[in-house]
């Protein structure tokens, strides 16, 4: 999504220096701990069994916005082994009221960003990037090794792109979408509903931003992790909504 | 015919194609399930719905 109109980036020089050197300068976290260690704990908290099985998921987020930032980062945390993130933005200022990135990622790509700040949470999860539009021309290969796809698009036209083009092109896949989600109405609204054998819709299906009521980091964040629960509940072999 | 989980008297027989442009959506802002399977885009406008049928109409807004 472009920076919208009303908002003019006025850092000075210095400060976009500084962003650029913090982002290029990371903490290394592989000389913070081992995989034992990481493997250790998120076993003492799920258990082995359901740890197996996060370990060998695949699943890919189309779109690295306010949901697909907030779903990675809660798919990272539990240990979900491999995960495919795909976008063609750079982070602007307007995405840190939702989104999960830091001031030294303004900027950057989102697939990079992003990348970079899940290895904090856990480096030994798998991360494959691919900072590219999604199109019906390149679907079907984009997402052909990952067996959960989740539509985290912030445009319309873009959401309705990728889920029709997931259910004509790759039926087989789970189809994880969502739709509604702006503003500061009732978290209540907002559900997850299996639409058909393997397509999950997550929101409250209607609400679009508007001015007073924009997309904000609470409300998008329910949605985003309505997505990233019912991803969980697939990976975990639950089907239902 | 059942859309999105309620029965409604729709005259049939109607293209997918005109039913969405008759409820007013945005052609490009949806997704059509039809018992259980996609209608493919380009497949809107030559398929007939009956009254026997269930639809699901998934409509997309801004945000994410």
């Amino acid at each position: 999504m472009p920076i919208p109109q009303g908002f003019t980036p006025s850092a000075s020089q210095t400060q976009f220096e500084a962003r650029r050197t913090a982002f290029t300068t990371p903490p290394n976290p592989l000389a913070m701990v081992s995989e034992s260690e990481v493997r250790d704990a998120l076993t003492e908290r799920h258990s082995a069994a359901t740890q197996a099985k996060l370990d060998a998921a695949h699943v890919a987020i189309a779109g690295l916005g306010g949901l697909g930032s907030t779903i990675a980062v809660a798919l990272t945390r539990i240990g979900v082994g491999h995960l495919h993130l795909v976008d063609f933005d750079r982070v602007d200022m307007t995405n840190l009221n939702r989104q999960q990135y830091f001031l030294k990622d303004v900027g950057e790509y989102k697939t990079e960003a992003l990348r970079a700040n899940l290895a904090q949470i856990n480096p030994f999860v798998e991360v494959a990037i691919d900072t590219t539009k999604v199109s019906d021309e390149n679907v079907s290969e984009l997402f052909a090794n990952d067996d959960i796809i989740c539509e985290a698009f912030d445009v319309p036209e873009n959401k309705t792109l990728l889920v029709n083009a997931v259910l004509e092109q790759l039926p087989g896949k789970k189809l994880v979408s969502a739709s509604g989600m702006a503003g500061f109405r009732s978290s209540n609204l907002v559900e997850t509903r299996r639409v058909s054998s393997n397509f999950y819709f997550c929101g409250d299906g209607v609400t679009a931003p508007k001015p007073g009521a924009g997309l904000m980091a609470p409300r998008v964040g329910i949605v985003a992790c309505h997505e990233a629960n019912m991803i969980t509940r697939l990976i975990l072999g639950e089907q239902e909504a | 015919m059942i859309v999105n989980g309620t029965q409604e008297e729709v005259a049939t027989p109607i293209s997918v194609a005109d039913l969405i442009a008759t409820k007013g959506f945005d052609a490009n802002r949806v997704a059509v399930e039809l018992n259980g399977a996609i209608v493919p885009r380009t497949q809107r406008a030559q398929t007939t719905l009956k009254g026997t049928d269930t639809l699901e109409i998934v409509t997309f807004v801004q945000g994410g």
